[in-house]
C-alpha cells in the first residue's frame, strides 16, 4: 500500500528543502522528490573531474537569513564557512585593481573624492535597503484595505518610508525606478569603480546598467547582505552544495523523506485538487498538498494539466518574462592563476572584470539580438584558494559568472558554445595571462544548459525576472504571490515567488507558513 | 530711474508660458511676457526660412494640447485650428527587394483590411492592443491636469492628493493593477511581443515610444509611451493626431492673441541674465541687456537647469542645487524640415495614396529600432534612425506655394555631442546628408525634388530654443523624473525655494508635448497662492 503524504514538494533546491524541514518541523508528513540525481539544484557542488569539485549554480552565498540559519540549525548539521565577507577586486588588465573591503573602497587611481562618495552611497543605499528589507523578508502584502491585518501592514509599509526622513523618503522614491547607470554617475567619477559597483546590480538580471530598475535589483542584494548578519559574501566549506545538503539533514532529521532521481512527469488533481504526483516511471504518489519549487512556467505550463487553469491566468504566466542571461564557466587549473595586479593572498577574492559601465553596455548589446558578446563581463571566484577540499594535488578551481550570454537553443548550439567558450577565455588571458596553459578542463553552461541542468526555464537565476511588473503582490503573477495557486492544495515555494532568487531561503520559509496556516 | 512693475512676469513665450500668462491675465493680474528670441512660440513655431514655405520648425503635429486649455482660452475664436490626418505608411522592404506598404486609414474596416494582408492574426490582436492602451489612458488622463501631491507632505491637500490617487488606483482591482504596473515598467518590444507577430506592425507602432527619450524599444519604462498615440484629442475624437492650420506656430499665436486681447503684454527680444532675489524672495529680474524690470511674481517656462542657472546658488538649498545638476536632459532628437517640389514617390506607395497625408515610417523591425538606439549610447547618430515623416501640406496648403509641399522630418536618435568630438558644420552636414540618403533608400526622386533643408540637431535645438541639451521635453520622461519627482522632488508643485518664483515649463508635471497642461496647472497654483479663484 502506497504511503499517503500531508505534502509533497516538487523539487529539492534550497527553497524545497526549507520548505519541506520547516513543514517537517511542525509535525507534517513531507516528501520531497528531486528529479536530479543529487539534491541542491542550482546550489549544489559537482565533480568536475576527479579530484575538483565546483559549486555548479550559484558561488557564493549572500543573502540567506541569519535566524533561518540558527532556527534550522545548519551549523549542526554540517554548514561551515571556509570564507566570509570575503573582498571583491576590481580587475583592471592596464592598470592597478580597486578593493572594496566592507564599506571602504581603495585603489590607486581611486581618488579622495571618490572614496568618501562611496562611503556615503554606501550609507544612503544601506538605509534605503534597510527600509525596505522586511518587505523582502516577509511574505508578500497585499494590495489590499479590507482587514485591519492588511491596513497595518500596508501603513507599517508606508511608515518605515516615512520613518527614512523627508529627505531620505524622497530620495527613494526618486531612485527607486531609475537605471544604475545614472545613478551612479550622480556619484562618483571613477568609471572603473562604478562598474564594479553596477556588477552588483546587474548579475543574474537580464538587463543592463542603463536599464530601469537596476537600482531596485541592488537594494534586494544590499538586503540579503544585511539578513545575513555579518556573513557577507561566504563561501560554504565544501562549496555551495554544503548549505543544501545542511538543510536535507535538517529537514530529514525532522522527519522529512527525500527521493533522488524521481522526476515529477505532471501533478494529479483531483475534483480541482491538487492529489499528489505521477513521476516519469509512472509511480503515482499522493497527498494531500503539492508544493512546487519548480519555476512558474514549469509547474502551471507543464507539469498541470491546462484543463485545470483559466485562460487569462494561462497567459499571465506565459507572458513571465525568463531569459536567463548569465553563463557559468568552470575551470580546472593546474596551478593557481596569476591576475594582473591582485596581490596572491587575495586569490580568495571576488574578482570582477568590468572595466567601465559602457564596457556592460557594449556585452549587454549584442545578447538583444541573440548575439554573443564580444568582450563579456565576469564575476570570478577561486574556491579552492579558501577551501582545499575543492580540488587536490595543488590545483586550482575557477568558477565564474559569465554576462551577457544569449539563450540559445539554436542547432549550432554546441559550436556556439565551443566559439564563446574561447572568447571567454581569450578575455581571461588579457587579465590572467598564462591561465590557458594552466586549464586542464573547462566547462561552460549557457542558460540552455543551466535550463537543462537545473530544470528552471531559460535558465534565469531569479525564475522569473526581478522586476517591478513581477514584484511584491505582483510575484510572479497576483494570484499566486501568497504561495497558495488557483488549485486548491497546490502551492509555490521557490524564487519564483516573492522575494525573488538568490540563495536565501525566504520563499521556501514564507511557503512552509503559509501551509501551515492553511490548516489541514 | 523708473522701472516697470508688474504683477507677475512669465519667462518666455513658448506655449506653456504663454498658456499661464493667458491665465494669470484673465484672473485680473497685469501681466508680461518675456521672450530671448525675436519670435514667440518657442518650440511652438512656424517660421518662414525659404521662399514662400512655411515650416513647424520643432514641434510638428498636434495631439496632446488639452481641450479644457483651448476652451478656457477661447483658441478657437483666436484662430487655432486643428486638422487630423487621415492615414500613415509603413514602408515595408521585403527579402526579395520589393516593397510593400501597411497602410493606416481613418476607417477602421480599411486598417483592418490592411493589417489583415499581414497577418489576421495581427488584425484582431491590434484591436485588443488599442483597448488596453486606451484603458490605461482613462487611468492617467484626469492626473494631467492635477498637481501632484509631495508624499512626504502631512498637509491635508496632500494626504487628499494621495488618497485620491491610491483610491483610482486601488480601484482598478488586482487583475487591473498588474495590468497598469506592467504597462508603466516594461519595455514597448516585451509589451507589444504579447500582441502582435509582424515585425513591420511592431515597429511602426513602436517607434513612437523612443520620441525623445534616451530609451530604446528594449528598454524597460517605454511601453507607457505608447500612450502617446492614444491619448490626445482633436476636437473630441479620441487618439486622432492632426496639423494646426498654420504651422505649429498657429497655437502660439492663438495663446498670443488671447493674451493681448486680455490685456496682456509681450515683449520680444528680451532674454533674461538673472532673477533678482531678495530675502528669498522674487524681486524681479535683470534682461540681457541690463534692465531691470520689477515684479512680484515669476513664472519660469524655461527648463529648471536655466531657471535655477539664473537664481544666484547662494539663495538655494544645497540639496536643490544638486538636484537641478542630476536633471536628466540628454537630448537624443533631431528634425529637419525640407521643401519639396511635389510630392515624392516611395517605393510601394500608390500614387495620390492617402496614407501619405500622415506619418510616414521605413524602420523594418524592432531590432532595427533597437539599434538605433545602441548607435546614441555609443555617442553616434543612428545609422538607421526611426524618422517620422509627414508631409503637412497635403493637408494644409496655406503652408506652401500651389505644387509644391514640404515634409518634416523627426529623427531619433542623434546625440548632444557626437563622441568622436563636438558638432562641427561639416558633422552636421554630413549628419543631414545621411538622412536623406537613408529616405532616398525610399523614395527614388527625393533628392531631386528636394527645394530647401532645415536642420536642427539636438545641439542647435539648445542654442536656439533654449531648451537644455536640446532635450525636447524640457527633462527626460523616465520615473525618476515624473509626477512628484519632476522636476525636482520637493518641488514638484509648480514652486521654488525661491518665495514668488514659480515653474510653468514641462519640466514641470506632466511633462512635455504641446500639451499647455504644465502652464494650466502652474497657473493654478499662483492663483491658489494669491488666494483668487481662476
Amino acid at each position: 500500500m502506497a504511503k499517503h503524504y500531508q505534502n509533497i514538494v516538487i523539487g529539492g533546491g534550497h527553497n524545497g528543502l526549507v520548505c519541506a524541514a520547516y513543514l517537517a518541523r511542525a509535525g507534517q508528513s513531507v516528501l520531497v522528490v528531486e528529479a536530479a540525481n543529487e539534491i541542491g539544484g542550482a546550489a549544489c557542488t559537482r565533480e568536475l573531474v576527479p579530484g575538483a569539485k565546483v559549486s555548479s549554480g550559484a558561488h557564493l552565498l549572500h543573502a540567506m537569513p541569519a535566524d533561518l540559519i540558527s532556527d534550522l540549525g545548519l551549523a549542526n548539521h554540517g554548514l561551515s564557512f571556509s570564507a566570509q565577507s570575503i573582498k571583491t577586486v576590481s580587475l583592471n588588465a592596464d592598470g592597478p585593481a580597486i578593493v572594496f573591503d566592507g564599506d571602504t573602497v581603495k585603489g590607486e587611481d581611486v581618488s579622495a573624492e571618490d572614496e568618501a562618495a562611496y562611503q556615503r552611497f554606501n550609507a544612503d543605499m544601506q538605509r534605503m535597503a534597510k527600509a525596505l528589507r522586511p518587505v523582502f523578508d516577509k511574505l508578500a502584502p497585499e494590495p489590499s484595505i479590507e482587514t485591519w491585518a492588511e491596513r497595518l501592514t500596508l501603513l507599517g509599509l508606508g511608515l518605515r518610508i516615512r520613518s527614512l526622513g523627508r529627505f531620505h523618503m524622497r530620495e527613494l522614491l526618486r531612485i527607486i525606478g531609475m537605471n544604475f547607470y545614472d545613478l551612479l554617475d550622480e556619484y562618483f567619477e571613477n568609471r572603473q569603480l562604478k562598474a564594479a559597483i553596477a556588477m552588483d546590480a546587474l548579475l543574474g538580471a537580464e538587463w543592463g546598467a542603463r536599464s530601469m530598475g537596476s537600482v531596485l535589483t541592488y537594494l534586494y542584494r544590499l538586503a540579503g547582505y544585511q539578513r545575513s548578519k555579518g556573513l557577507g559574501l561566504a563561501l560554504p566549506a565544501g562549496g555551495m552544495g554544503a548549505v543544501s545538503q545542511s538543510i536535507a539533514a535538517a529537514a530529514k532529521a525532522a522527519g522529512a523523506e527525500i527521493r533522488t532521481s524521481a522526476k515529477v512527469k505532471s501533478i494529479l488533481i483531483e475534483n480541482d485538487k491538487a492529489s499528489g504526483v505521477e513521476l516519469d516511471d509512472g509511480e503515482k504518489i499522493q497527498a494531500g498538498r503539492v508544493i512546487s519549487n519548480a519555476d512558474p512556467k514549469q509547474t502551471f505550463l507543464k507539469l498541470v494539466n491546462v484543463d485545470h487553469l483559466d485562460t487569462g491566468f494561462i497567459r499571465q504566466i506565459r507572458n513571465l518574462r525568463s531569459r536567463g542571461r548569465a553563463a557559468k564557466l568552470h575551470l580546472v587549473l593546474k596551478a593557481a592563476p596569476q591576475f594582473k595586479g591582485l596581490q596572491e593572498a587575495d586569490l580568495g577574492a571576488r574578482m570582477l572584470i568590468a572595466p567601465n559601465m559602457d564596457d556592460i553596455e557594449l556585452a549587454f548589446n549584442p545578447c538583444k539580438y541573440g548575439r554573443y558578446p564580444e568582450e563579456p563581463v565576469f564575476e570570478i571566484t577561486v574556491p579552492s584558494a579558501s577551501d582545499g577540499s575543492l580540488a587536490a594535488n595543488g590545483q586550482h578551481v575557477l568558477s565564474a559568472i559569465v554576462q551577457y550570454v544569449p539563450y540559445d537553443d539554436s542547432a549550432e548550439l554546441d559550436a556556439n558554445r565551443a566559439a564563446f567558450l574561447k572568447t571567454i577565455l581569450q578575455q581571461l588571458e588579457r587579465y590572467a595571462p598564462g591561465i590557458g596553459k594552466q586549464i586542464s578542463h573547462a566547462e561552460l553552461l549557457l542558460p540552455r544548459d543551466l535550463e537543462n541542468e537545473f530544470g528552471i526555464t531559460g535558465g534565469h537565476w531569479h525564475h522569473v525576472e526581478l522586476v517591478f511588473e513581477a514584484f511584491l503582490f505582483n510575484r510572479p503573477v497576483p494570484a499566486l504571490a501568497r504561495h497558495s495557486s488557483p488549485i486548491e492544495g497546490l502551492y509555490m515555494c521557490g524564487a519564483g515567488c516573492h522575494p525573488g532568487g538568490n540563495v536565501m531561503g525566504i520563499a521556501g520559509r514564507n511557503a512552509a507558513n503559509q501551509v501551515l496556516k492553511g490548516g489541514q | 530711474m523708473k522701472h516697470d512693475h508688474y504683477d507677475a512676469v512669465v519667462i518666455g513665450a513658448g506655449h506653456n508660458g504663454l498658456v499661464t500668462a493667458c491665465y494669470l491675465q484673465r484672473a485680473g493680474l497685469k501681466v508680461l511676457v518675456l521672450e530671448r528670441n525675436s519670435y514667440i512660440g518657442g518650440a511652438t513655431t512656424s517660421i518662414s526660412k525659404y521662399e514662400d514655405f512655411t515650416y513647424s520648425n520643432c514641434s510638428y503635429v498636434c495631439s496632446l494640447f488639452r481641450q479644457e486649455i483651448a476652451r478656457d482660452l477661447e483658441l478657437y475664436k483666436f484662430g487655432m485650428q486643428v486638422i487630423p490626418y487621415n492615414g500613415g505608411a509603413q514602408i515595408i522592404k521585403n527579402e526579395d527587394g520589393s516593397h510593400d506598404m501597411l497602410g493606416a486609414y481613418w476607417h477602421a474596416d480599411a486598417n483592418r483590411r490592411d493589417l489583415e494582408r499581414l497577418s489576421k492574426r495581427d488584425a484582431n490582436a491590434y484591436d485588443r492592443l488599442n483597448r488596453d492602451i486606451m484603458r490605461q489612458c482613462e487611468f492617467i488622463k484626469p492626473l494631467l491636469m492635477r498637481t501632484p501631491p509631495d508624499p512626504t507632505s502631512f498637509k491635508p491637500r496632500d494626504l487628499m492628493e494621495l488618497l485620491y490617487l491610491g483610491k483610482r488606483f486601488y480601484g482598478l482591482g488586482k487583475e487591473r493593477m498588474l495590468e497598469t504596473i506592467r504597462f508603466y515598467t516594461m519595455s514597448a518590444a516585451d509589451y507589444l511581443n504579447e500582441y502582435l507577430e509582424n515585425d513591420a506592425l511592431k515597429s511602426y507602432v513602436a517607434g513612437g515610444a523612443t520620441v525623445g527619450t534616451a530609451l530604446g524599444v528594449y528598454s524597460p519604462g517605454t511601453a507607457y509611451v505608447l500612450l502617446h498615440h492614444a491619448m490626445g484629442d482633436i476636437d473630441g475624437t479620441v487618439g486622432a493626431w492632426g496639423f494646426a492650420r498654420g504651422g505649429m506656430g498657429a497655437i502660439s499665436k492663438a495663446l498670443n492673441d488671447s493674451f493681448i486681447a486680455s490685456g496682456g503684454e509681450v515683449r520680444v527680444n528680451a532674454g533674461v541674465s538673472k532673477f533678482i532675489v531678495e530675502r528669498g524672495k522674487v524681486k524681479g529680474m535683470q534682461l540681457e541687456d541690463g534692465e531691470v524690470i520689477d515684479a512680484d511674481l515669476v513664472v519660469s517656462g524655461m527648463d529648471v537647469r536655466r531657471t535655477f542657472n539664473a537664481v544666484d546658488p547662494n539663495e538655494l538649498p544645497a540639496w536643490v542645487v544638486e538636484r537641478v545638476k542630476n536633471f536628466r536632459f540628454r537630448g537624443s532628437s533631431a528634425k529637419i524640415n525640407i521643401a519639396l517640389d511635389g510630392v515624392p514617390k516611395f517605393h510601394g506607395v500608390p500614387d495620390g495614396s492617402p496614407c501619405l497625408t500622415g506619418d510616414i515610417h521605413i524602420s523594418q523591425s524592432m531590432e532595427e529600432l533597437e539599434t538605433a538606439y545602441d548607435d546614441w549610447k555609443a555617442g553616434r547618430w543612428s545609422d538607421k534612425p526611426y524618422l517620422d515623416m509627414l508631409i503637412p501640406s497635403l493637408i494644409d496648403p496655406t503652408m506652401t506655394p500651389e505644387g509644391k509641399h514640404w515634409m518634416s522630418i523627426f529623427i531619433q536618435y542623434c546625440p548632444y555631442e557626437p563622441a568622436e568630438g563636438g558638432w562641427t558644420e561639416a558633422r552636421r552636414q554630413a549628419f543631414g546628408q545621411h538622412i536623406v540618403n537613408r529616405i532616398a533608400e525610399f523614395s527614388p526622386d527625393f533628392t531631386e525634388k528636394m527645394l530647401h533643408m532645415e536642420l536642427r540637431t539636438p545641439k542647435d535645438i539648445e542654442t536656439e530654443v533654449g531648451l537644455t541639451e536640446g532635450n525636447i521635453f524640457q527633462g527626460e520622461l523616465t520615473m525618476d523624473q515624473l509626477i512628484f519627482n519632476r522636476p525636482i522632488p520637493g518641488y514638484a508643485q509648480y514652486r521654488s525655494p525661491i518665495k514668488g518664483l514659480y515653474m510653468c515649463g514641462s519640466s514641470t508635471h506632466p511633462g512635455g508635448g504641446v500639451m499647455g497642461a504644465p502652464g494650466a496647472n502652474a497657473a493654478r497654483e499662483v492663483l491658489l497662492d494669491l488666494g483668487r479663484r481662476n
